[in-house]
């Protein structure tokens, strides 16, 4: 059947099997050279394309919890949406989430995905206790940092390239409201916006949307959205059970819109909207539309049109930030080639050997894939590099290796260890042998 | 204490009906003969929901064990949905009687065997509701199935009779026709996407029409139309046509 990434770019012709049992699991890795676990398939790229593919979408059991500790064990292809429905009323959310909640918790270990938080809390990973993988030759390892420990740090962002991670145990934390006080604060520029979130770290989740078309002056102008879950004494007067809210309203892209719906016209005029739409000042939201504003629209990848799309992101560290920023966005804005959404964020330190996040700033933009964006990409990861950044291989699909490997320092363990417990070279993607990972 | 039984609760359909029926406070039981897989699924849905869920071995085709199967039950449910069934091979069948005779038995004599065991206990109870899943198959036979097509044929109209016995008990009796469902039955077939319905669709479309206390439900609801227009050829036309 044909299969795609998030991005829908590119279309593979691929084999999928879907067991249910670890049994079946097992079988399908010995009878076959080489292939990739995938999930939901929300990575943008080629992450989780191969000619054979293992969805984990039927090991999606709730195995444990503990309601004392918020304990939660749980096969690889369970999401998070499945996590947040069942244990937001009942007083828990996920230690960290990414902007979609239509992941799969073996795709955030093998992602190490991050969220609003990582300043404070870090990515996935962090709250990981522990995870049971299937190998190349059939065995099954428990890895934690201390059991199989090289396997564990491999594993948690390694793309799913030691191995199929069967069901992992991580934490839950508290909270006593399913909302968010959220504080809007908008900045002129890309340098207030900078000061902004220095000032505000503190704030447990922290995101800034940029309008990158903004030139001169006003270049890297942003609305700064900090939150904190809201507690019950906050929220509580107002109602009856805080924990429980409705089920909100979500549509669907039926189509893939034309190709020229999303140009630079538009997506000026989306953006300038959104800036202007933004008012500094607080109030309290319920925790979907704060973490998951696109989930509202299911399939929304469909509005860049059948060519595809990408987002870039990268990471440069605290030292250059802002520098780095700078010289980015003003390429950005003299290209003319807009991102119709473009987020940035504070990240702190980060222990997995291919994780993306190091300490720095972030910056998420989303382009069509035309020519026009490709090179300019090309320029943008020469700026990147000389800043000592990297880019982010769950929404990559077209990085070079060259640009990989200087971006990843810790790359040669990575190999080492995945030459270890992976000699038959059973697990690639696609974007594992653009990236030179074979 | 309300439990709902699930007969079948090894198909796709079952998990996302028993989510659907556990979130709405419901107890579940689930029963097939996958017995290993519905011990997982059972602890599943009570870490998930937390309610009471329960495995049970049930085999529609031995119809001596369904009584004692009922008996075991730890309490009575309010409610049973059936969604045993298999397809078959439609060739096997036509070339040996004892697999065409299991496609009747899992899809047809099995389920009016346990579902008369529990019907008397609703009947007499004068409370409950009975889901059958039969399938849009049932409506004409087609070459491709027709063995599995009459079984469900038969199931329809056991229904629609059973329907009418208790109508006066207060039990509601309520028959689904499912269309093409993606799920592992048809694994490896291709079925027109458009018209193809998701497992959790059709188990929307079940737990939203049982609890409006409907008699009777299509799924997806475009269906009725186009079966409407598939029974309304005449046999002489349609014994001529290649029906897959």
């Amino acid at each position: 059947m044909k299969v795609t990434g998030w991005g829908n770019y590119p279309v593979v012709e691929a084999t999928v099997h879907t067991p249910s049992t670890i049994d079946d699991v097992k079988k399908i890795i010995s009878s076959t050279d080489e292939l990739i676990a995938r999930g939901l398939g929300r990575s943008y790229g080629d992450s989780s394309l191969n000619h054979t593919i293992l969805s984990t979408l039927r090991l999606n059991h709730i195995l444990a919890f503990d309601e004392q500790t918020g304990t939660l064990t749980c096969e690889a292809g369970v999401s998070l949406a499945e996590i947040l429905d069942a244990f937001v009323p009942r007083g828990w959310f996920l230690p960290v989430t990414p902007g979609t909640k239509y992941v799969t918790v073996g795709g955030a270990v093998a992602s190490d995905i991050h969220g609003k938080n990582h300043h404070v809390s870090g990515s996935f990973s962090n709250h990981v206790h522990s995870f049971k993988m299937l190998l190349g030759d059939g065995t099954i390892v428990v890895c934690s940092r201390t059991e199989n420990v090289d396997l564990f740090w491999a594993t948690c962002g390694g793309m799913g390239l030691t191995g199929v991670i069967l069901e992992a145990t991580f934490s839950l934390i508290k909270i006593e409201t399913a909302y968010i006080r959220q504080r809007v604060i908008k900045a002129r520029n890309i340098d207030e916006a900078l000061d902004y979130f220095e000032e505000n770290q503190h704030w447990t989740y922290s995101v800034a949307w940029i309008d990158c078309l903004a030139k001169g002056d006003s270049l890297g102008r942003s609305a700064l959205i900090l939150g904190e879950h809201a507690t019950k004494d906050e929220v509580g007067y107002k109602y009856r059970d805080p924990l429980k809210i409705d089920r909100p309203f979500s549509a669907s892209v039926p189509f893939f819109f034309p190709d020229f719906v999303l140009n630079t016209y538009t997506i000026q005029v989306f953006n300038m909207v959104r800036y202007a739409s933004y008012f500094s000042r607080d109030s309290f939201v319920e925790y979907e539309p704060f973490f998951y504003p696109l989930d509202m629209i299911l399939d929304w990848n469909k509005i860049y049109g059948k060519r595809g799309f990408t987002q870039y992101q990268f990471v440069i560290p605290k030292k250059s930030s802002a520098e780095g920023l700078k010289t980015i966005l003003k390429r950005i804005s003299e290209s003319g080639e807009g991102s119709f959404l473009a987020v940035l964020k504070l990240f702190g330190k980060q222990e997995g050997i291919l994780s993306f996040p190091q300490e720095g700033y972030t910056l998420a933009l989303d382009f069509p894939l035309t020519q026009k964006s490709m090179n300019l990409f090309t320029e943008l990861d020469e700026i990147i590099t000389h800043f000592g950044g990297r880019l982010y291989l769950t929404k990559d699909v077209r990085m070079k290796k060259e640009i990989f490997e200087k971006g990843y320092e810790n790359l040669p363990r990575f190999m080492e260890i995945k030459r270890r417990h992976d000699p038959q070279k059973k697990f690639l993607s696609l974007q594992s042998r653009r990236i030179g990972i074979v | 204490m309300k439990y709902v039984l699930i007969l079948g609760a090894g198909s796709d359909i079952a998990r996302p009906l028993a989510f659907l029926y556990a979130k709405h406070g419901y107890n579940i039981y689930l029963a097939s003969r996958s017995y290993d897989q519905l011990v997982r699924d059972a602890h599943d849905i009570s870490l998930r929901f937390k309610v009471d869920a329960q495995a049970f071995k049930f085999d529609a085709a031995d119809v001596a064990s369904h009584q004692s199967f009922y008996d075991s039950l730890p309490y009575k449910p309010i409610g049973v949905i059936t969604l045993a069934g298999a397809l078959g091979d439609q060739k096997q069948s036509e070339q040996k009687f004892t697999d065409a005779k299991n496609v009747i038995d899992v899809n047809y004599t099995g389920l009016v065997s346990i579902i008369h065991i529990i019907a008397a206990d609703f009947e007499q109870r004068r409370e409950g509701f009975i889901v059958g899943v039969s399938s849009v198959a049932g409506e004409r036979g087609r070459k491709s199935n027709y063995v599995y097509a009459s079984a469900k044929a038969g199931f329809t109209t056991f229904l629609s009779g059973l329907r009418n016995r208790l109508h006066s008990a207060g039990v509601q009796v309520m028959t689904v026709h499912p269309g093409f469902v993606r799920t592992k039955m048809i694994e490896g077939r291709t079925t027109p996407g458009i018209i193809t319905a998701s497992a959790e669709d059709v188990a929307r479309d079940i737990f939203k029409a049982q609890q409006l206390g409907k008699d009777f439900v299509y799924s997806k609801w475009f269906w009725r139309f186009i079966m409407m227009a598939f029974t309304m050829i005449p046999e002489s036309i349609a014994k001529k046509l290649d029906l897959k």
